[in-house]
């Protein structure tokens, strides 16, 4: 209110022209901005009707807002991944067009009339299901992280990768629409040997994992919808596995298959993929959960501080495959003090959460940190931590801190501090 | 499981019908609790207050016929449970494996490019560079079959029958030094072959060794004296570069570089080995420059520009430029008016070879008519692709591949 109060002061005190950066200089002020003092042609002209984007899409002046791919990072872009620039966006949810891919034989594009999804094995009633069946299970609304077990993979032997989009763009966060696993294979009666599920995809992948009996029963969904429309065909359109929590590997896209079994499958992406060499040469397997982790998306080496010193905003967004981020914890100076960060936006279980650090930035360079607290206690560890555990060779589940080093002139640099 | 297995659905039995669209398979008994749910809304939602929600069932669906059971489920097991009769040995592997694999994963399984490595790197998984191969690293033998049979020929999936799947795994086997020439695989030497690393596997335990150490209040204030920066990203610089957005940065900002130059990159570029982050690499190759000479009276470079990225789209099975080979389709050097279906050693389908014999030549029309849509210039092609969209990508990519002489 107060500061309400203090702005139309101003204004009828004739002292109007605040906050316009993008003019400094005393004959601009004096002349006024541009911005205001010149009609601009949407003042003036009529814009396009309302049939003439039946599709909307975002303004030409958002056209670097991109998923971007790192080309040397995989053989065949066919078998490859691309980022989520989480440095242009805000809030909780990704749009769909934005939703990083990961395929391992392209991009399916599935005819939702010649497509099924069967459950076979240790069942009573071996079923094929049409989309149309599908649509008749009751239908559940939940928000939920996808994030891909090589997430920060590049970055376990040091810096790699400046850009958040590259170090942690392996992720998204969307609103599912779909039923419950447990609904479908209720309807074929899973028997008391069924201890696994094994889901495969449709592409040319035939992508398998298996997944407990226990989880698929517990949250797993048959997904048909993200943020309202339909999957889009890069994310398994028109029916993915939702796993939540878990890493995103296990998401089958353009599921058409479940079988149930009494043993786990241990298939290509369980055993040579998606398993976490340690120092020693041993491996874990089933490393499914998704450990609490956060970035900093602004700013990060894409997104600089441009405005110098002064108000500043800091965000990033934080997450957990184990429950829901009550807390996160930011540092400007490489960890000697910490400020507990402002949540904001809806908290879900296993959800990205959103965290702001408003603050007075002197101009002077900074080293920033988040630490992400999830509900079960777990604290986000550093990369140095990590490695003491695991060693370098994991290239999975690299959920440690990230540190931006900002300079002067706002620009920042993935790096690490000792 | 258990909640299921004792799955009672309350007050159901013998309302229903099976009205509604129910299914009835000419030789199959119906169960009756599969009940149609649309005839007995308020029963369900009586059955739903008396009983754990999961216990509802659904009557939606219909029996899977036992053909259509056989054509999905492929899954093979450790212990041998989905697997085919048939055998395979080492030298028809070999053949297969020649014709098939080898333009991806090197003639002896050591990997073109950023493929992945097959054989070798037994004794590597302590080392800073693990080599993680089916001989070093991969518990099981089944999970070769498996995959092998459901996604390999990449580009070609499912082509190669039971016995060809059995012959390339043994010769996997032999590549890794894990049998002699004389070995033969089959279901049951399958199912008992034991993999070196069969043990290294442990179940996750995280909740055991990591959960504990990191919980806790942390230190929130004079938490250390003094922070270095130990590492930086600039100086391995292997981001990939975005002109737009750092011009936009630039314009928008105070002017002044911000420090990073190509130069710096491509210097520690060619200092970096291969290893594995999404499967196939942390850290970049040396970068092969694969640039095209241009014809003298020079197509459009930006046209061959937007061709080669068009491209992309054909290089997992095509190759074109120096010491291109015949992959999962024929190599393209010189194809652009170049009689069709004449590439030597490679193996078309019968629709080319009536092509060939027809005189078929791929004038730039015949091509991007081809390329349109595959499938129904070509019925039957082996080329399975679904086809160019938009007729600049078609001129683009034919710009592109008349750029490769042959």
């Amino acid at each position: 209110m107060t500061k309400k109060t203090t702005r139309r002061d101003l204004l009828r005190g004739g002292l109007a022209i605040a906050g316009a950066g993008a003019f400094a200089t005393t004959a601009a002020r004096a002349q006024g901005d541009p911005a205001i003092t010149e009609l601009q042609p949407w003042m003036q002209q009529l814009g396009e009707g309302v049939d003439a984007r039946p599709y909307g899409m975002p303004s030409p002046h958002e056209a670097h807002v991109k998923r971007r791919s790192v080309e040397w990072l995989t053989a065949d872009p066919v078998s490859s991944v691309n980022f989520t620039p989480l440095h242009d966006l805000d809030g909780i949810i990704t749009p769909n067009g934005l939703c990083f891919e990961r395929h391992h034989a392209g991009i399916a594009e599935v005819d939702p009339a010649q497509h099924r999804l069967m459950i076979n094995g240790l069942v009573d009633y071996e079923l094929v299901f049409t989309m149309e069946d599908l649509a008749r299970f009751p239908r559940h609304n939940k928000v939920y992280f996808l994030e891909c077990a090589a997430n920060s993979g590049m970055e376990w032997r040091g810096a790699q990768l400046n850009g958040c989009q590259f170090t942690h763009g392996m992720i998204h966060n969307v609103m599912y629409t779909g039923v419950m696993l447990r609904d479908v294979l209720a309807t074929a009666g899973v028997q008391t040997a069924g201890k696994w599920i094994l889901p495969e995809g449709a592409d040319a992948s035939g992508m398998t994992r298996s997944i407990p009996m226990d989880k698929a029963l517990d949250d797993c969904m048959i997904a048909t919808h993200m943020n309202g429309e339909r999957l889009r065909p890069e994310q398994g359109y028109p029916i993915r596995l939702v796993v939540p929590g878990w890493e995103g590997n296990m998401w089958v896209k353009w599921l058409r298959r479940i079988e149930v079994g009494d043993q786990p499958w241990h298939h290509r992406e369980e055993t040579s993929k998606y398993t976490d060499l340690l120092a020693d040469g041993a491996a874990r397997r089933f490393t499914w959960a998704m450990d609490a982790k956060s970035v900093i998306t602004n700013p990060s080496p894409q997104a600089p501080l441009t405005h110098g010193a002064g108000p500043t905003v800091l965000t990033g967004v934080a997450w957990s495959g184990r429950g829901s981020i009550p807390r996160v914890d930011v540092t400007i100076d490489g960890g000697k003090n910490w400020h507990q960060a402002r949540m904001d936006g809806p908290s879900f279980d296993k959800s990205m959460h959103r965290f702001y650090f408003d603050f007075d930035w002197d101009g002077k360079p900074m080293l920033l940190q988040s630490r992400a607290h999830d509900s079960t206690g777990y604290v986000q560890p550093t990369k140095n931590q990590l490695r003491q555990v695991r060693g370098e060779n994991s290239i999975y589940h690299n959920n440690g801190i990230q540190t931006w080093a900002v300079d002067a002139r706002g620009e920042a640099e993935n790096v690490e501090i000792g | 499981m258990s909640k299921l297995a004792s799955l009672l659905v309350p007050g159901l039995a013998g309302t229903g019908v099976l009205i509604g669209g129910a299914y009835v398979a000419a030789n199959m008994m119906v169960p009756q609790v599969h009940t149609p749910v649309a005839a007995t809304l308020g029963l369900t939602a009586q059955a739903q207050q008396t009983a754990p929600a999961d216990t509802v069932v659904f009557d939606l669906g219909r029996p899977a016929t036992a053909a259509e059971i056989a054509a999905w489920d492929i899954d093979i097991r450790p212990d041998g449970a989905g697997l085919p009769d048939g055998s395979g040995d080492v030298w028809t592997g070999e053949d297969l494996y020649i014709d098939n694999c080898a333009v991806c994963h090197g003639d002896f399984g050591e990997a073109i490019g950023r493929w992945p490595v097959l054989a070798g790197g037994q004794g590597s998984l302590t080392n800073d560079r693990p080599v993680k191969t089916i001989g070093s690293y991969w518990p099981y033998l089944s999970t070769v079959y498996d995959y092998v049979n459901r996604a390999m020929p990449f580009g070609n999936a499912q082509s190669l029958t039971d016995d060809e799947v059995y012959a390339v795994t043994a010769y996997l086997l032999y590549l890794n030094d894990l049998v002699d020439d004389d070995f033969v695989l089959d279901r049951e030497t399958l199912s008992t072959f034991e993999m070196p690393n069969r043990d290294a596997f442990y179940m996750d335990d995280r909740a055991d060794t990591e959960y504990a150490i990191f919980t806790g209040e942390p230190c929130m204030e004079n938490c250390k004296d003094t922070v270095e920066i130990t590492a930086r990203a600039a100086v391995v610089d292997v981001t990939p570069e975005d002109e737009a957005a750092r011009i936009a940065r630039q314009a928008a900002a105070t002017g002044t570089d911000i420090g990073v130059t190509e130069a710096d990159a491509s210097a520690q570029v060619a200092a970096a080995e291969t290893d594995d982050p999404v499967e196939e690499g942390t850290t970049p190759l040396a970068a092969t420059a694969t640039d095209n000479a241009l014809a003298d009276a020079g197509p459009d470079p930006e046209l061959v520009a937007a061709g080669e990225k068009v491209f992309k789209q054909c290089s997992a099975c095509h190759q074109v430029g120096d010491g291109a080979r015949n992959r999962t389709g024929p190599m393209l050097n010189g194809i652009v008016d170049h009689p069709a279906g004449v590439v030597e050693g490679f193996r078309y389908s019968k629709v080319f070879g009536q092509f060939a014999e027809d005189g078929l030549v791929w004038t730039p029309e015949e091509l991007s008519a081809f390329l349109a849509a595959p499938r129904d210039y070509a019925p039957r092609t082996k080329m399975s692709f679904r086809g160019l969209e938009s007729d600049d990508d078609l001129a683009a990519v034919i710009a592109y591949l008349g750029t490769f002489a042959q």
